[in-house]
């Protein structure tokens, strides 16, 4: 039997029926149709399928879509704002901080996670932020300047924020 | 793609609701908590339960407080809370270390110290999908006869693969386990038992509500150090506990050590009070304690890294645990 389950995805309340043994990574990409969270080992190795659940970064794979009621969900068809690329998107477009594309959502919304909590991380905050996301490509070197542009771009995007409330 | 197995899911809003469940399906449903372990185990069809009894609506089993001398951890805190709460670091350092190495930032986010402390054990001869173990002949763990670590083996030898449980074993940790019969005290000690095919003692209706780890004594140095290819993704390929308390006048008094991942339970090693007492922590002991553990670890083939080099590398990381716990210095008291 099917559970009518309330999710709250990128902001939108929406109502799914699956049932009990499936995934949240299901719910999105199968009933939501929301196929940006990837479904790469399905068992908690590669970190393809993070989202943001109460704007912490987990696992989709890993958890039960059940477990999701109630709870804010970004995925990454949720980081662009009115059709304008979150910073994160942006820095990550201008670093080429990618070959296949699989790992990005993951990698992204990774990055963001890290970047709502500590808006300038270290070097190792960020290294560290970012070993729960495998890529078999890049070798990380470029994914790693996207996250210090996107640091930069959001410290920038802020200040002139600031600017105009003062103007 | 991995799918899960069919289960309905309860959802109880208390610890007895829970526990009522668990009771009335007689080993036919499974708490989850944080699910990163049973998930995957599911998925593996390694664990088949008919009810998943999730835990994650019942309130005031997260948190940390201090009282009459123990931490009490709530058994619903996850990882991350506990490798960052500043009373943890303060008292219990290995204990923060030891949860802060387990698996990746999203996966410390997710996993709960109950789950940690109730992780299934690990092979690698099981830890693989349902097509896999089929394929090369189900073992004693689930659903055959054979073991294929130990030849002719007829006891599972599945290792102990959960990097919380040396350091509490080494504080003689305490759990409070609540079942439809009511609420007992068990010593972790007790708790783990020498099989693979399950090595807790824990009935198929006990939670574990909170566990109670009683605060080291003032001076005591600690730390917990792990062998492991990806930090990110690998369970401990070894893991080594040690705590030494100094007396006033520097000489130790005690000296221990508690190992995982080489057995089905983590194995404190009895280190003869000659080897330390009256002794200054120093290079000289920290050698012999190392010779010690080398001579007393045997590493098998039930983890998918090399036994003969997991073997050299028991002395080398109980060298790295002692140097550590040397250079931090003593615990908050
Ligand atoms: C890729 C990957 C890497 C990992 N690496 C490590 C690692 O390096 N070290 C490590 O220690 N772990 C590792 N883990 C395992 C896991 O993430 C952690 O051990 C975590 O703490 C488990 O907690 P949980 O709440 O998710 O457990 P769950 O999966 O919810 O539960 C684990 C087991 O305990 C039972 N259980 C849970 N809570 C209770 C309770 N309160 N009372 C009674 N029974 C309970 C469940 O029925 C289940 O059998 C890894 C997992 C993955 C997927
Ligand atoms: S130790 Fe033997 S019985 Fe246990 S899981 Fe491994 S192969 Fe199976
Ligand atoms: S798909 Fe979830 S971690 Fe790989
Ligand atoms: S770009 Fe291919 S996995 Fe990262």
């Amino acid at each position: 039997m099917k559970v009518v389950l309330p999710l709250k995805v990128n902001g939108d309340d929406y109502e799914v029926a699956v049932p009990p043994h499936w995934t949240l990574l299901e719910a999105l990409r199968y009933e939501l149709r929301l196929t940006g969270s990837k479904q790469g080992c399905d068992k908690g190795d590669c970190g393809a399928c993070t989202v943001l659940v109460d704007g912490k970064p987990v696992l989709a794979c890993l958890t039960l879509a059940v477990a999701a009621r109630g709870k804010a969900i970004t995925t990454i068809e949720g980081l662009a704002h009115r059709g304008k690329m979150d910073p994160v998107q942006d820095a990550f477009d201008e670093s080429g901080a990618l070959q296949c594309g699989f790992c990005q959502s993951g990698m992204m919304m990774s990055a963001k996670a890290l970047l709502n909590e500590r808006p300038d991380p270290t070097e190792e905050e960020m290294r560290l932020a970012l070993s729960g996301n495998l890529c078999r490509c890049t070798g990380y070197t470029k994914i790693f300047d996207a996250v210090r542009r996107a640091a930069q771009l959001q410290a920038e995007a802020r200040r002139v924020a600031l600017g105009q409330d003062e103007g | 793609m991995l799918r899960l197995p069919q289960f309905e899911v309860a959802e109880p809003a208390s610890v007895d609701e829970a526990v009522q469940i668990l009771k009335a399906h007689e080993g036919r449903a499974r708490p989850m908590a944080g699910g990163t372990d049973l998930m995957p185990n599911m998925k593996h069809e390694i664990v088949v339960p008919e009810v998943v009894v999730g835990l994650w609506r019942i309130p005031g089993l997260k948190g940390v407080r201090i009282e009459e001398g123990a931490m009490h951890i709530g058994a619903l805190t996850t990882l991350d809370e506990l490798a960052q709460h500043p009373d943890v670091q303060a008292y219990l350092p290995a204990l923060a270390e030891a949860v802060g190495m387990v698996a990746g930032p999203q996966l410390r986010r997710m996993g709960t110290i109950g789950g940690n402390v109730c992780l299934d054990t690990r092979c690698v001869y099981i830890n693989q999908t349902y097509f896999w173990r089929q394929a090369l002949g189900f073992c004693l763990k689930k659903d055959g006869t054979v073991c294929h670590v130990v030849k002719g083996g007829r006891r599972c030898v599945a290792a102990a693969s959960n990097d919380s449980a040396p350091v509490l074993t080494l504080l003689d940790t305490r759990l409070l386990v609540q079942s439809a019969a009511g609420i007992r005290e068990v010593a972790l000690a007790d708790f783990y038992v020498a099989n693979g095919a399950f090595n807790q003692a824990r009935e198929p209706d006990d939670l574990v509500t909170e566990i109670v780890v009683p605060l080291p004594a003032p001076g005591t140095l600690m730390a917990y150090t792990k062998l492991r290819t990806r930090a990110a993704i690998d369970f401990p390929e070894l893991g080594v506990a040690v705590r030494a308390l100094p007396g006033p006048d520097g000489l130790l008094t005690e000296l221990d050590v508690c190992v995982t991942a080489l057995a089905a339970r983590p194995v404190r090693l009895a280190i003869e009070p000659e080897l330390y007492q009256g002794r200054p922590l120093d290079e000289a002991v920290i050698e012999a304690v190392a010779q010690l553990a080398y001579k007393r670890c045997k590493p098998q083939t039930n983890i998918a890294s090399d036994p003969a080099y997991r073997r050299e590398m028991v002395p080398v990381f109980v060298r790295r645990a002692l140097r550590r716990a040397v250079a931090r210095g003593p615990v908050a008291g």
